[in-house]
């Protein structure tokens, strides 16, 4: 997963404005209880991945995160004693106990998948679109190392996954068929470290111990892009209907002990003006090259 | 003038080493000037290039004795950081040398960490990027880049904030000959048009010398030569003869004189005695003539194939085609050089011969175990100890066995070559005759960040292994070192966008090109199909004698 600077309306934008879209996605998601604005949300994250030509990186993150989030639903039944609705009784199960599944624990379960899977897909969102050195450039006033260890981080993924690939191909050449598991471990946590310790002696010979001293220049104040307002004003927008659908009664839930969930109107077209707010800003492609 | 470079009686023991890897070392390099460093592995090139960019002591730590002073700036109270702003550092691999996500942000990052401002930082990025031909890349994300792309932005980091001096450690030794070459030619219009000193540490000499002022080689830590490219030239050829380059080598064997630093001074000197046997019209395939044509496996050659290509195509998924149709057979005990640019298809066809990759059309067929060295013999070694990796009797065969209590990462680069092949050959590699004995022996990019002496002894040991014999295993190498073809091949297959586009004697293949040439060839112009230094002085001296017989 690397960022590409694409002509999209969100690769446009400053980094610290796609931060606060993807994060204001990230957000509804934790807000919203009621799936039917769950899921819109989830939608909105999509039709964001299209607007920003990165719906495959985003799909596949998604496609990931469901060896999270199906364990997690299927588990959150079995251990939740909360709900009222039995809708099976599973005996005693060893250490825990007398196991009932309810109709809440299940739902809450599919609740928490869904969310999971909403979560990932708007943070795969975030790593496609939003330009990692930018990003540093924002945040090395605040934390300069923590920036650039991320940045390091994200980088060296690719150049992991290359020395992992070797490793992998180099065993199967191997006369005796390879090494054990254990000595297969060490080797990648040693080039692992290998390879932090040539970009620590990059990063020595560009000068970076001397940036904190220096400290960051402030560059010139950029003005504010059609784009750069237009998503802000979308990020605003998505968190205030994802705090009106939960705290104004419009779109709320409760799961335990019995399952309530605000059906009608009022959910639907929360969620779907989140998929509206989310969407509007990809319309504009005014000034994109 | 004061030197940008001034290393003062340096003696320097990393922590933990029995011995010092720089003894007693003094020079002085001076602005402007362009020095190659030269040594075997080993010889503390590399740690003297760290000392002069601080990172010895300050990030290897060990036991430094003397001073290095580097642009005015002593480097026991300055650390890299410092050093940076004075001096360009640029390592072997170019993957872990790039540190940000786009190419500008990499270039503008040292530029930032000095503190400048935006505009002098917009300004440093855009004349950088012209200076080394990478301004179409400034946009492009570093993790897409090809290793010659990377390499090149590396360097760009390194003088962006237009250092007196760049310190460069085998820049090409990861690169295909034709991305090397460019990175020299940068190197040298560095130097001549922005006035930067460069030391260059390289062990492919005759790809360097021509452009230095001055040659300093070491000899296990200590300076053992410094003086301008001929006078090195001459010290090598009396007390270290790896280092002479294949053009020192074939005037020192002819008795010609002065030795050549490069492909242009041997050819004037040549025309000047009148030995410039192409130009006079002596038959040679030139680069006019067309190459051999790729020879279609031969019905003889197929029954008995120790590896056979019928008709494999390979495409990826996306639809990228690495190898077109390409019909090869190759017999016991053949020894096979496989040329040809990066993304030729060369790798990948030993991949499939090893089995790591399947044809998507045509079939590939070994007559039994191929054992594959892929091009990191780091990768297959995954244990504490040399003992553990490969049976007693193959660390014998490879002459390793008293290494067998070291950690494989301590070995040389060489070592770790013949460790690896050890590893896949195994017990065959002690018994040819064993069960378990390949039938094909393959090895990709074998001698990449080699010195010569190191190549000289893998391809005894190669040869060793394909005799021509019928029991022989096939040997073929995948490389861009057309040294190495001339002097272990016995045919070259030249490929170019997935299919082979010319296949012969090495002296067919070899003699007429100039990327896939010896330095022999290119100052003979390919006469005579000479390839190394030996042929090439034995026609000279064959010439030489015509010339003085009444």
């Amino acid at each position: 997963m690397i960022y590409r600077r694409l002509a999209t309306p969100l690769h446009a934008v400053r980094p610290a404005v796609g931060c606060l879209y993807a994060l204001a996605l990230c957000l509804a998601a934790i807000l919203s209880d009621n799936p039917v604005v769950l899921a819109g949300v989830g939608v909105a994250v999509a039709v964001a991945a299209c607007g920003a030509q990165v719906r495959g990186g985003v799909a596949k993150a998604a496609k990931w995160s469901l060896i999270l989030a199906i364990p997690l639903a299927l588990i959150n039944p079995l251990l939740v004693r909360d709900g009222l609705t039995v809708v099976a009784r599973l005996g005693e199960w060893g250490p825990l106990g007398q196991v009932d599944v309810t109709l809440e624990g299940i739902v809450y379960g599919a609740v928490l998948g869904l969310r999971i899977v909403v979560l990932v897909a708007a943070s795969s969102l975030f790593a496609l679109t939003v330009d990692p050195d930018g990003l540093l450039r924002l945040l090395r006033r605040v934390s300069f190392r923590s920036a650039l260890t991320a940045v390091l981080a994200t980088r060296l993924v690719p150049v992991l996954a290359a020395d992992g690939r070797r490793l992998a191909d180099a065993q199967k050449c191997r006369a005796d068929g390879g090494g054990s598991r254990v000595a297969l471990v060490r080797a990648v946590a040693t080039g692992a470290l290998d390879r932090a310790v040539d970009v620590a002696a990059t990063l020595e010979v560009r000068g970076y111990a001397t940036a904190a001293r220096v400290g960051g220049r402030r560059s010139p104040r950029e003005p504010w892009s059609r784009h750069d307002l237009a998503f802000l004003a979308s990020a605003v927008v998505v968190v205030a209907l994802a705090l009106l659908g939960r705290y104004a009664g419009l779109a709320g839930a409760t799961f335990y002990p019995e399952t309530t969930i605000d059906a009608g109107v009022p959910p639907v077209a929360v969620a779907v003006a989140v998929v509206v707010a989310a969407g509007l800003p990809f319309l504009d492609r005014r000034g994109i090259a | 003038m004061t030197p940008v470079l001034a290393v003062e009686h340096l003696t320097y023991t990393y922590a933990n080493a029995r011995e010092p890897a720089l003894r007693d070392v003094s020079l002085t390099v001076e602005p402007g000037e362009f020095v190659v460093l030269a040594g075997l592995s080993a010889s503390g090139k590399s740690t003297l290039l760290r000392a002069a960019s601080g990172l010895v002591p300050h990030f290897h730590g060990g036991t430094f004795g003397g001073r290095v002073v580097v642009g005015g700036l002593d480097t026991r109270e300055h650390g890299p950081a410092d050093l940076a702003c004075v001096a360009g550092t640029l390592f072997q691999d170019p993957e872990t040398q790039v540190v940000l996500g786009t190419v500008r942000s990499e270039l503008a990052f040292p530029l930032e960490n000095r503190g400048l401002s935006a505009s002098a930082i917009a300004r440093g990025v855009e004349e950088v990027a012209l200076a080394l031909g990478v301004e179409g890349l400034l946009d492009r994300p570093t993790a897409e880049l090809s290793g010659g792309e990377l390499q090149r932005v590396a360097l760009g980091a390194s003088v962006a904030g237009r250092p007196d001096l760049v310190l460069l450690d085998e820049p090409t030794s990861q690169l295909d000959p034709v991305a090397g070459d460019e990175l020299v030619w940068l190197l040298r219009r560095l130097n001549e048009e922005w006035g930067t000193a460069v030391v260059l540490c390289e062990h492919r000499l005759e790809r360097c010398l021509g452009h230095a002022d001055r040659v300093i080689a070491l000899d296990r830590g200590a300076v053992a030569c410094d003086g301008d490219p001929r006078a090195f030239l001459g010290w090598a050829g009396e007390h270290a003869p790896a280092l002479q380059t294949p053009g020192a080598r074939l005037f020192d064997r002819a008795g010609l004189r002065p030795l050549p630093a490069g492909v242009k001074q041997a050819r004037a000197t040549l025309r000047a005695h009148g030995l410039l046997i192409a130009e006079g019209g002596a038959a040679s395939p030139s680069p006019e003539e067309p190459a051999p044509a790729p020879r279609r496996p031969k019905r003889a050659v197929r029954g008995a194939a120790a590896l056979l290509f019928d008709r494999a195509w390979f495409e990826y998924p996306a639809g990228r085609t690495v190898l077109r149709d390409v019909s090869l057979a190759f017999a016991p005990g053949e020894r096979v050089a496989l040329m040809g640019r990066n993304g030729a298809g060369k790798s990948t066809l030993l991949r499939h011969a090893g089995g790591l990759m399947e044809p998507t059309r045509g079939t590939v067929k070994a007559a039994g175990r191929v054992a594959l060295l892929l091009q990191d013999p780091g990768a297959y070694l995954v244990h504490e100890t040399v003992a553990e990796e490969a049976p007693a009797a193959a660390l014998a065969a490879e002459g390793l066995s008293h290494l067998a209590d070291r950690h494989p990462r301590d070995l040389s680069g060489g070592e770790r070559q013949r460790l690896a092949l050890a590893v896949v050959l195994g017990s065959a590699d002690a018994h040819p005759a064993h069960p378990a004995a390949p039938a094909v022996i393959c090895l990709d990019e074998p001698t990449r960040g080699m010195d010569r002496g190191a190549k000289g002894d893998l391809v005894t040991r190669l040869r060793a292994f394909a005799t021509g014999a019928a029991d022989d295993p096939a040997v073929i190498v995948a490389t861009h070192d057309a040294e190495l073809a001339a002097t272990f091949a016995d045919r070259v297959i030249l490929l170019a966008d997935g299919r082979p586009i010319a296949d012969g004697p090495a002296a067919e293949v070899l003699a007429g090109g100039w990327y896939f040439a010896t330095e022999t060839a290119r100052i003979l112009g390919g006469a005579g199909g000479a390839l190394l230094p030996e042929e090439g002085a034995e026609l000279l001296r064959g010439r030489m004698t015509i010339e003085v017989a009444p």
